[in-house]
């Protein structure tokens, strides 16, 4: 009868979850959904307590006191533009929790403490082994997804000769260490005494996780930093099958829901983020495609000529249109000129000219971030159009302008059929009357082409700090609305 | 065993049909709240921290349970502090599109 209850009250929190992801479609539930999705969660802890004798209260309170501060510091203190390094983080820890959760279960076999006394099965077996091997590739690759982004480690793609060799070696001896614990469970049950076999067990579960840590290492580090935003997505996946994998370990209903949304949840992220980059899942993750973005700019090539402008033009420019579309991309935030891009946009809505925000999916550095980064400048959401909705209207757009934004408006992808990045879709600002680009050089973006966009007739190009270049365009606005 | 992939299945469906609806503008906010929802394995290293027996499974379970609250804590905090900035701008706009925001049926 209590399991009754602690099931039912587990299936409640999936319940609670399910609806919290659903009511994310739209930002005017959002916050709540997020509210009811931590309800679930809190069902679910609370069930749990009343699930056995708590044997030692002091380890759980001094467990939960010490993750929860660590989690509202992190949560309170970081910056918008940081996000995807903390979200990183998190998967990184999710799946480490869920691995250490099956080490756990396999220690209280090996030491024969297992609360349910049911015997160490082969479907443990393999269960406890996945659970290991997800979870901690997740959190070796979220480690170093998160040096990328955050810059301890280099951006660009780094591998060695034979890595790819190492690499399904490493998965080999992964696959054996998890077939040498089912043998070992299927033996134990076939008669010997367990836990006799405890040594063995103990160092295959220790071998998985050595092999596992340096397998997560190996996938993440060939690619590059602009590829960043699938990895996270993809390591987002992965942490929800972990701890997927480890409702089958410890046959919990609520962990293997929650953890399938939330695989189904990166995956789909994942494939937004290809499909916007238009290639596929394997040929980002085989790597070697992208750095930190070339340094310094290549000199004009023949037979070109570019047009340079200044942030007074620009503004009388802005001033006597009728329809502004602006391209914002992770110069950006880079530069952390969102709110004096928001006062641009708001100084000409005051005008009455119309102003739309046109994001590119890979507009930032993981999926929306973009978005968020403008809503942190109270760039309101209905305002933010994505790029099939706005792709349309560039042509009867008087000015676009891009700030910090390249490979997303590098009509190459369009029209060269030779190039790296022909066939992915962009964000048609060269169909605009004028196009305003503010950046600080000529050089190419994270792909390392370079942009034919600058060299156009109808494109002005405005080399200069993004911030600076803003705030002044916005102080001749007000000049002119003065005058 | 076999419930278990029967439920691993069905959920799997559930979760692409709702969150492939889910607005471009939300996908950050969606991936830290799935995030702190695959903290729910701070049920396994509750059970595994404070109610096994053994020194190891305690230990081990005591180190789960510590980066599972992490996650769910921080987790369920960031994605609040990041939808709170999205709500904040929407009472004054009287004029969002109701139909192409709100995604319910």
């Amino acid at each position: 009868m209590e399991t009754a209850v602690i099931d039912l009250a587990y299936l409640a929190s999936a319940v609670l979850f399910i609806f919290g992801l659903k009511r994310m479609q739209s930002p005017v539930t959002a916050r709540s959904g997020n509210a009811l999705a931590s309800g679930g969660m809190f069902v679910a802890v609370v069930a749990t307590l009343f699930l056995y004798d708590i044997l030692s209260w002091p380890m759980m309170i001094a467990g939960v006191v010490l993750g929860g501060g660590i989690g509202v510091w992190l949560a309170r203190t970081v910056e918008m533009t940081s996000m995807p390094e903390l979200v990183a983080v998190f998967n990184g820890f999710g799946g480490l929790a869920s691995a250490l959760v099956a080490g756990a279960e396999l220690g209280q076999y090996v030491e024969g403490s297992a609360i349910d006394q049911d015997p160490f099965t082969g479907v443990i077996a393999l269960t406890v082994g996945l659970s290991i091997l997800i979870g901690t590739v997740t959190f070796s690759g979220s480690i170093v997804a998160n040096g990328k982004l955050s810059g301890w480690l280099s951006g660009n793609p780094t591998s060695f000769p034979g890595m790819r060799v190492v690499t399904v070696v490493l998965l080999g001896g992964a696959i054996a260490a998890i077939a040498f614990l089912i043998l070992q469970a299927t033996g134990a049950a076939a008669g010997s005494l367990f836990p006799s076999p405890a040594d063995p067990v103990v160092y295959a579960a220790a071998g998985l996780a050595a092999a596992a840590l340096l397998l997560g290492v190996f996938l993440v580090i060939p690619i590059g930093g602009a590829d960043m935003p699938v990895v996270v997505a993809l390591l987002n996946s992965y942490s929800g099958l972990a701890a997927s994998a480890t409702g089958f370990v410890l046959d919990n209903t609520a962990l293997i829901v929650s953890g399938t949304l939330v695989g189904a949840a990166g995956l789909i992220l994942t494939v937004i983020m290809c499909d916007a980059m238009n290639r596929s899942l394997a040929n980002v993750m085989l790597g070697g495609f992208g750095g930190d973005g070339a340094t310094g700019g290549p000199d004009i090539p023949e037979g070109k000529t570019v047009n340079e402008t200044s942030p007074d033009d620009t503004a009388i420019l802005l001033s006597y249109a009728e329809r502004v579309i602006i391209v914002p991309g992770y110069g950006l935030a880079v530069a952390q000129a969102q709110h004096e891009l928001r006062e641009v946009a708001d100084l000409l809505e005051e005008q009455g000219i119309e102003v739309k925000f046109a994001i590119h999916p890979v507009a930032g550095r993981m999926p929306g971030h973009m978005n968020v980064l403008l809503a942190e400048a109270n760039v309101s959401y209905d305002k933010l159009y994505e790029m099939d909705e706005v792709n349309s209207e560039f042509p009867s757009t008087d000015v676009a302008l891009v700030v910090g934004a390249n490979d997303v408006v590098n009509p190459a992808a369009r029209e060269d059929e030779g190039s790296p990045i022909y066939g992915m879709p962009i964000l048609n600002v060269d169909e605009a009357q004028t196009t305003i680009v503010i950046k600080r050089s000529l050089s190419p973006g994270y792909s390392g082409v370079p942009n034919n966009l600058f060299y156009r007739d109808g494109t002005k190009m405005l080399f200069s700090d993004a911030k600076e270049a803003i705030a002044g365009i916005a102080d001749e606005i007000k000049t002119l609305q003065e005058a | 065993m076999l419930n278990n992939i029967i439920i691993f299945v069905l959920s799997a469906f559930v979760g692409t049909e709702i969150l492939s609806k889910v607005p471009q503008t939300l996908h950050t906010p969606l991936m830290s709240g799935a995030n702190a929802i695959s903290g729910i394995t701070i049920v396994g290293a509750l059970v595994a921290a404070g109610m096994a027996g053994g020194q190891w499974a305690t230990w081990i379970g005591f180190g789960a349970l510590v980066v599972a609250t992490i996650n769910v804590v921080g987790g369920f905090l960031v994605t609040d502090r990041m939808l709170k900035m999205f709500a904040k701008k929407e009472r004054g706009a009287a004029n969002v599109d109701a139909a192409q925001v709100n995604g319910r049926p």
